[in-house]
């Protein structure tokens, strides 16, 4: 009895939280579905699925194309920073451990710099007047349209995820155990047979963060799209210009969209995925 | 390591209140206006004179500008505010606006006749011009081969991904209604349907839709093209000479931003000193030497240079502007405006 | 052939190492240029940075910034260290919802979560300004110190808070003197990673902030989309925020590195005493 009433009283303490959570996490959330599902008409609100029928209406699916470019320039971007990062924290893991705290600080630099000031300064590279250009012209090249593409798009998402991808994947095969890998040199494995059937099926949970914390901000982001997209607008441009213009019940179905797309992702990704803290090895 | 954070968590928190604390007794106006829209000297200048506090914030678009206010209602507290036109006269219908007496006003007489009392604001009663301007296009004659003259260059293959459009519902199809030789206020569907379809086509050869941005953008050579107000297009030939704005011969858009009070105010009076203090003339010099926008008050526009007054751009003779349209509030018609817009934007 | 390999490691390091650094490097050399254009160099100047200092819309953003990054991270961290323990001596259930409930601000969407605070606080009609701003960046914040107080708890000696409680001690001071020291590094891990994320938070804040209230994030935005005159000074505030970040990553570091050398050294005496 005496310890029930301990363990009761110690859980008290997320009181406070709890009712933090309620209003601020899981009030709003709760409203966009509402918001998604309502309309206002006269004085009262009217359940609907307009907002919905809207966005995947077949015969005129500009919102389902739009989603969909933003889908595969995130899938892309996050492609890229797989086949970009990995060999990089690999390089990173075996590096001689005094020198591994210095390069993994160098790469966690420009990960604080702030990411407009990071999408700004390749807009400075990238225009047509750009540093770039500037640089191609005075060997008689070019200008090369570099920026106001999708292309664009894909490398800005690059430049700016690439550490969230070498960092989990770098924290994962730095606390490989050495046994597995000379275990699997004494059963006469290779380099490359180490790598595929021990090395990289162990990193996956490292993947797996990588992935999610390349892909979500990619397939949502209004920024980099914004200044260096040009005209190509995704998904993200959408939700935030509907919320500008007042369509909070199209804006909200839109969130509620990617939310549920999220949520669907983190379950098919939640397989592979150890207990790993989301911050894990981010700061230091 | 504990210590070191406890100490900065703890002087950022003492400076940040010490901040948020030493702004409260004072009189506070809040001033919502276009981006870079102002000599932001200016509001120094009033806060000292008048020992009040400005909150200054901006928009991009009028539609942005009217969304807020009514999502937000009372909670935005905004008591200035410079509409264009049409929106005016919208939010005049909508009770949006509180009427103001210009008789107090010491530099109201300042302003030129023919700015006052225009359609929408028949009576001045809620407004006071704040500048004027025609919508045309800003080339580069380094870029452009042949004479810009006509919307028509917009529509032309040859500057594919070498022009910019605006990002705003009235300007863009206004310019495409125009060029088809349509109202600017049309509200026939077939003629806005022929509008959509010449927008489309026309998007592979836009290389963005811009808002304030493109000012930078032509003035480091980004594009040959870009519709822009007279007003920004002469910011952008002082800073580069190879630029040249032109009127389109089909006429274009005439719009006049004037300064009003809102009616959930609850300083209409410093609100009201507020626009008397934007009309006075070294005030509106500031301004207008800062934007470079049309100024509708008298001493300004007498005491410039004759090559300003006559360069075409800024003060347009009569005839110049004869074919040119104000917009009208459009009403519930708007709304399909902004479909056709959206789906230009992201078709 | 090991040579050539370590030689292919190297270079690919090194072209991923420019990669990420040269455009801050070219807006750092940018930042000291006499002339306002990319393309030209007018000789070495500092007026960028004299410019940055006399701006007042930066410096009253730079206020806030810090102020809200302070006051969130305050808040986050003692909530959500109150929070983290309470949870971790809940039952199953309950445990399982509150723990899903804290991933979702930090798996979702920015844009999701900062719209959908945004309808909130219209909902409850909280004036958009400093305070919004706070709640949300206070939202934001305490996931991230739940989850970096969590791993420690589970590695503390579940025995050791009980062990207080019998020996006569409050439940409170029990937490204040066994359970706070142990979880000691996991509470200012969260301290300093609220603090950093406040920092760089854009889009949150873009959608609860209050008109004419701005931080460093939102100000840089509207720079670089709107003003035509201030792009040469926010190169200077890059520069500047890139010198800050590598001094404070600077002292972190050192700091953590002796902590560890001091925690060894330590572990090595009490084997020897044994």
């Amino acid at each position: 009895m005496g310890r029930l009433k301990k363990k009761f009283r110690l859980s008290f303490v997320a009181l406070p939280y709890t009712v933090y959570a309620l209003i601020f996490i899981l009030a709003p959330m709760v409203l966009i579905v509402v918001y998604s599902l309502c309309y206002q008409q006269g004085g009262g609100w009217e359940l609907t699925l307009k907002y919905f029928e809207k966005f995947f209406d077949l015969s005129n699916p500009m919102y389902l194309r739009s989603l969909w470019d933003s889908v595969w320039i995130a899938a892309l971007s996050t492609i890229v920073c797989l086949i970009l990062g990995y060999p990089m924290a690999y390089i990173l893991s075996k590096m001689r451990p005094s020198v591994r705290g210095m390069v993994s600080f160098l790469f966690v630099l420009p990960m604080w710099m702030n990411f407009l000031l990071r999408t700004f300064a390749w807009m400075t590279l990238l225009e047509n007047t750009g540093v770039i250009n500037t640089l191609l012209g005075h060997i008689g090249v070019g200008p090369v349209q570099f920026m106001y593409t999708k292309g664009a798009i894909v490398f800005g998402n690059v430049y700016n995820f690439l550490p969230f991808m070498i960092l989990p994947i770098y924290n994962t095969i730095v606390k490989l155990d050495g046994m597995y890998l000379e275990a699997a040199g004494d059963l006469g494995a290779n380099f490359s047979a180490t790598f595929r059937r021990v090395i990289f099926p162990l990193s996956l949970p490292g993947v797996v963060s990588g992935v999610t914390m390349t892909f979500v901000p990619a397939v949502t982001t209004f920024i980099v799209s914004r200044l260096l997209g040009g005209k190509n607008a995704l998904i993200g441009d959408l939700i935030e210009r509907e919320f500008a213009t007042g369509n909070w019940g199209f804006g909200s179905a839109m969130s509620v969209i990617i939310m549920v797309m999220i949520l669907l992702m983190m379950g098919v990704m939640g397989r592979y995925e150890k207990e790993q803290s989301a911050s894990g090895g981010l700061l230091m | 390591m504990k210590k070191l954070v406890c100490l900065v968590l703890c002087a950022v928190l003492l400076c940040g209140l010490v901040s948020a604390c030493s702004s409260g007794s004072k009189p506070t106006l809040k001033v919502y206006n276009w981006g870079d829209y102002i000599d932001e000297a200016v509001l120094d200048m009033f806060e000292e004179e008048y020992g009040v506090e400005v909150v200054y914030d901006t928009y991009d678009t009028n539609e942005a500008m009217y969304t807020n206010l009514v999502s937000k209602g009372d909670a935005a507290g905004y008591d200035v505010v410079i509409p264009s036109d049409y929106m005016i006269s919208k939010m005049i219908n909508e009770g949006m606006l509180a009427k103001i007496d210009v008789s107090a006003m010491e530099n109201y007489s300042l302003i030129e006749d023919r700015f006052k009392n225009l359609g929408y604001d028949p009576n001045n009663e809620y407004s006071v011009p704040y500048m004027w301007g025609t919508l045309g296009i800003l080339y580069n004659t380094t870029l452009v081969d042949g004479p810009v003259e006509s919307w028509s260059v917009l529509f032309d293959e040859n500057y594919s991904g070498r022009l910019f459009m605006m990002d705003s519902v009235r300007d863009s199809i206004g310019v495409a209604l125009d060029y088809l030789g349509y109202s600017m206020n049309s509200t026939n569907d077939a003629e806005l349907a022929e509008a959509e379809a010449l927008l489309k086509e026309q998007k592979p050869l836009v290389l963005d839709y811009t808002g304030d941005e493109v000012k930078d953008k032509m003035i480091g050579g980004e594009a040959a093209l870009a519709v822009v107000y007279a007003g920004d297009a002469i910011t952008c030939i002082n800073e580069n000479s190879d630029l040249k704005f032109a009127v389109p011969v089909e006429g274009s858009n005439l719009f006049f931003d004037a300064m009003c009070v809102l009616e959930t105010s609850e300083n209409k009076e410093l609100a009201e000193q507020f626009i008397d203090f934007m009309c006075r003339t070294d005030i509106a010099e500031m301004n207008r030497a800062y934007i470079n926008y049309s100024s509708p008050q008298t001493e300004v526009v007498d005491a410039l240079p004759d090559e300003i007054k006559n360069d075409g751009v800024q003060y347009p003779a009569s005839e110049q502007i004869a074919d040119s349209e104000v917009f009208v509030d459009l009403g519930e018609y708007v709304e399909v405006y902004n479909e056709i817009w959206n789906r230009i934007i992201f078709g | 052939m090991k040579k050539l390999i370590s030689a292919c490691k190297g270079a690919y390091s090194a072209i991923i190492f420019l990669f990420l650094y040269l455009p801050i490097v070219v807006l750092i050399v940018l930042s000291f240029n006499e002339s306002s254009s990319r393309a030209v160099w007018g000789g070495f100047s500092l007026k960028w940075y004299t410019a940055l200092l006399e701006n007042s819309s930066i410096r009253d953003a730079l206020v806030n910034t810090l102020f809200i990054a302070a006051a969130s991270a305050a808040i986050a961290t003692v909530v959500g260290t109150a929070a983290a323990i309470g949870i971790n001596s809940m039952r199953r259930l309950p445990q399982t919802l509150i723990t899903n409930l804290t991933y979702i601000p930090v798996t979702n969407a920015d844009i999701v979560t900062g719209v959908s605070l945004m309808v909130l606080f219209m909902f409850l009609s909280i004036p958009f300004g400093r305070v919004s701003l706070l709640l949300a960046h206070v939202t934001f914040n305490i996931p991230y110190v739940i989850l970096s107080v969590m791993p420690k708890l589970h590695q503390m000696n579940k025995h050791s808070y009980e062990a207080a409680l019998d020996l006569g001690c409050t439940p409170l001071g029990a937490i204040i003197k066994v359970v706070i020291p142990e979880i000691m590094p996991g509470i200012i891990t969260g301290a300093i990673l609220a603090f950093t994320l406040s920092i760089d938070d854009f889009v949150i804040s873009f959608f609860t902030k209050g008109d004419g209230i701005n931080t460093l994030s939102t100000v840089i935005y509207t720079a670089i989309t709107k003003g035509t005159k201030l792009k040469n000074q926010i190169n200077a505030l890059s520069a500047v925020m890139f010198i800050v970040v590598l001094a404070l990553l600077i002292v972190v570091n050192v700091r953590a590195s002796k902590d560890a050398r001091e925690r060894e050294r330590a572990a090595r005496n009490r084997a020897r005493h044994r």
